[in-house]
């Protein structure tokens, strides 16, 4: 590997890292506080990249603008499903999983006779680009990726730490019955923490349009990544999924650059098998959720 | 009451005749293309009923398409590279997926529930991908899989090319292994996989040794999806990764689900009322695009308004007719 190809693949890593984060983040945030497995986040985020599909490439609005069209379209998808699903399914886990199954089938449906089985080519909003040291390139299209990781998730951080609503999530996250007790509105947090966690699916998928080529079967991969990323970390844990999204980024980077992308994806499964198998609770998990 | 027991009986018999001669006289009634359905429907069949034989100890697996798989790929390689003859090749087929799921058992076992189901998900898509490598296309064919692989073979010059001899020998075999888990779930061991499911921390403690019987479960279950897989792979002909994907296990889980998973019959009604649904219903309106959205939303309808599915409808009929009878018999004490 030469020291240029090693860079190109530092930078690479780190645009995967970037979207991996957001969506891993939201899944253990709608997770830790509703108890639900959302199997169709990874729909939420191909619903974020539709946005930017019609919008930007389709209407011709500014590309900004149809992204943060995609976050609010997409967290509302969120409370639709808070409201429909999981509010009913609250004593229910399987429930829950079952139901986001069928919404993603729907979603899927929708995506496929809006726009057709093909994929779709969104032009870049910028041709721009930055050169690194050794000749490493990273296009502004991905910096922008890269940007709203570190911003929406520092501010989500902000938020959980200081604001009210954010204790509230962080309480009803770690015990919902006492939660309650205390006054806390579970519904309310619980279409906070909803909004949220599609929301961040949505940006992530409407940023990364022009860089993936939408199809409405591109949440399979993503939903596949997202529980690697959750089991490794630790459900629960939102530093956990950072950091474990970061890693797995690299991993599965480097090893798609100097093998081949099947390999890469054995290799993500079977590092999240071998966390199951050693340590179930995840690297940065604290404790077994019931 | 002695008479009441055979009555039962003899109604029971008098059903299952019925049902014989219904199964058997189906295909002449049905087109061509609707015969070729009908296969993959009885196939169907055995695949989610091996599904729920699992679900008896509590545990959800995401892993029973890409067994299936296992059993369709050992057998298409049995047939096609070791030359074996068929109907050996489909039962090395189903032994493959069972041995299989002794192996998965030690790493899965050390889990339950949410983790489980994960963690099967995960190994099931480790063997799919192993399918789908470059580096072993020699030997599974890649992404397309492998194809031409030798049809079951003429028996007393039945040609079982044609759907409807492939149907019967499938009825045959699906009826056999019906039978078979049947007889298991009824007997002292399907009674312990109750237990398990229930209270496997109370079951421990009288000795029941839940790994072993959890893994008993995974295997039995196993091998008949990868008979089913087997049955599948000499009928189409071709086996390639994606036909076992998490879609179609979504679509086992959907049949399990909507029929309800509490009875042995429970998931045969959801497989054959969606089918029917499906093959019938959606083909009439020509949305072919549609389906999955219909699939999803009788998905959230069921679990939302049903949640214990289809089967659970059957004692309400029951007793909504016992109540109209009592009414009347009320009313007519009343008149007197």
């Amino acid at each position: 590997m030469t020291v240029e190809l090693f860079f190109q693949t530092v930078v690479n890593a780190t645009y995967a890292a970037s979207y991996m984060a957001l969506i891993a983040v939201g899944f253990v945030l709608i997770f830790g506080v509703m108890g639900v497995v959302n199997f169709a986040h990874g729909e939420l985020y191909m619903a974020g990249a539709y946005t930017v599909v019609a919008l930007y490439a389709g209407v011709g609005l500014p590309f900004f603008v149809a992204v943060a069209a995609g976050l609010v379209f997409v967290g509302l998808l969120g409370l639709l499903m808070e409201l429909a699903l999981f509010r009913p399914l609250r004593d229910n886990p399987l429930g829950g999983l079952i139901a986001s199954i069928g919404f993603l089938l729907i979603l899927q449906t929708i995506a496929v006779l809006g726009f057709g089985v093909r994929m779709k080519n969104v032009p870049p909003s910028t041709q721009e680009k930055l050169v690194l040291m050794d000749g490493a390139v990273l296009t502004y299209q991905r910096l922008y990726v890269i940007l709203a990781a570190v911003i929406l998730l520092t501010a989500l951080w902000f938020f959980l730490r200081k604001s009210k609503f954010g204790w509230a999530l962080r309480a009803c996250a770690q015990d919902r019955e006492a939660a309650v007790l205390q006054g806390m509105s579970i519904n309310q947090t619980a279409r906070l923490a909803m909004f949220i966690g599609a929301a961040l699916a949505g940006v992530a998928g409407a940023l990364t349009a022009p860089l993936v080529s939408p199809t409405p079967f591109m949440g399979h991969s993503v939903i596949v990544t997202a529980f690697i990323i959750i089991i490794v970390g630790g459900l629960g844990s939102l530093e956990g999924a950072v950091l474990v999204a970061i890693l797995y980024a690299f991993v599965h980077t480097f090893v798609t650059t100097l093998y081949d992308g099947t390999l890469a994806n054995i290799v993500g499964l079977l590092l999240m098998l071998g966390v199951l198998i050693v340590k179930p609770t995840g690297l940065f998990g604290a404790k077994e959720r019931a | 009451m002695p008479k009441t027991d055979t009555n039962t009986n003899f109604l029971g018999l008098l059903g299952f005749a019925l049902l014989a001669v219904v199964l058997i006289a189906l295909p002449h009634l049905l087109s061509f293309s609707q015969q070729e359905i009908l296969v993959l429907l009885v196939i169907n069949v055995l695949l989610v009923c091996s599904y729920r034989l699992l679900t008896l100890t509590g545990e959800w697996s995401l892993a029973h398409a890409v067994i299936m798989g296992v059993g369709a790929y050992s057998s298409a390689l049995a047939a096609k590279q070791l030359s074996f003859p068929v109907p050996l090749a489909m039962l090395t087929g189903a032994g493959v997926a069972g041995f299989l799921a002794f192996l998965l058992s030690f790493p899965l076992f050390r889990m339950k529930g949410f983790y489980f189901l994960i963690a099967s998900f995960a190994a099931g898509e480790v063997i799919r991908l192993t399918w789908k490598w470059s580096d072993l296309t020699f030997l599974f064919g890649g992404p397309k899989g492998i194809k031409r692989i030798p049809p079951f073979p003429d028996f007393l010059s039945i040609d079982f090319y044609e759907p409807v001899n492939y149907y019967y020998l499938c009825l045959i075999v699906v009826a056999i292994s019906l039978l078979i888990l049947y007889r298991i779930e009824r007997s002292r061991i399907g009674l312990t996989f109750h237990a398990i499911h229930w209270q496997d921390k109370l079951a421990e403690s009288v000795g029941v040794n839940t790994f072993r019987y959890r893994m008993l479960a995974f295997v039995v279950s196993a091998f008949f999806a990868g008979l089913a897989g087997a049955l599948y792979a000499h009928y189409v002909g071709a086996v390639a990764p994606n036909r076992f994907s998490v879609e179609e296990m979504v679509y086992i889980l959907i049949w399990a689900i909507v029929g309800g998973t509490a009875t042995f019959y429970g998931p045969i009604i959801g497989v054959v009322t969606l089918t029917i649904l499906n093959e019938v219903i959606l083909r009439s309106l020509d949305v072919d695009e549609m389906r999955p959205m219909f699939y999803g939303a009788i998905l959230i309808i069921s679990i939302l308004f049903l949640p214990n599915g289809l089967e659970s409808l059957l004692p309400k009929i029951k007793g909504w007719f016992a109540a109209r009878k009592e009414k009347r018999a009320m009313t007519e004490q009343l008149a007197e």
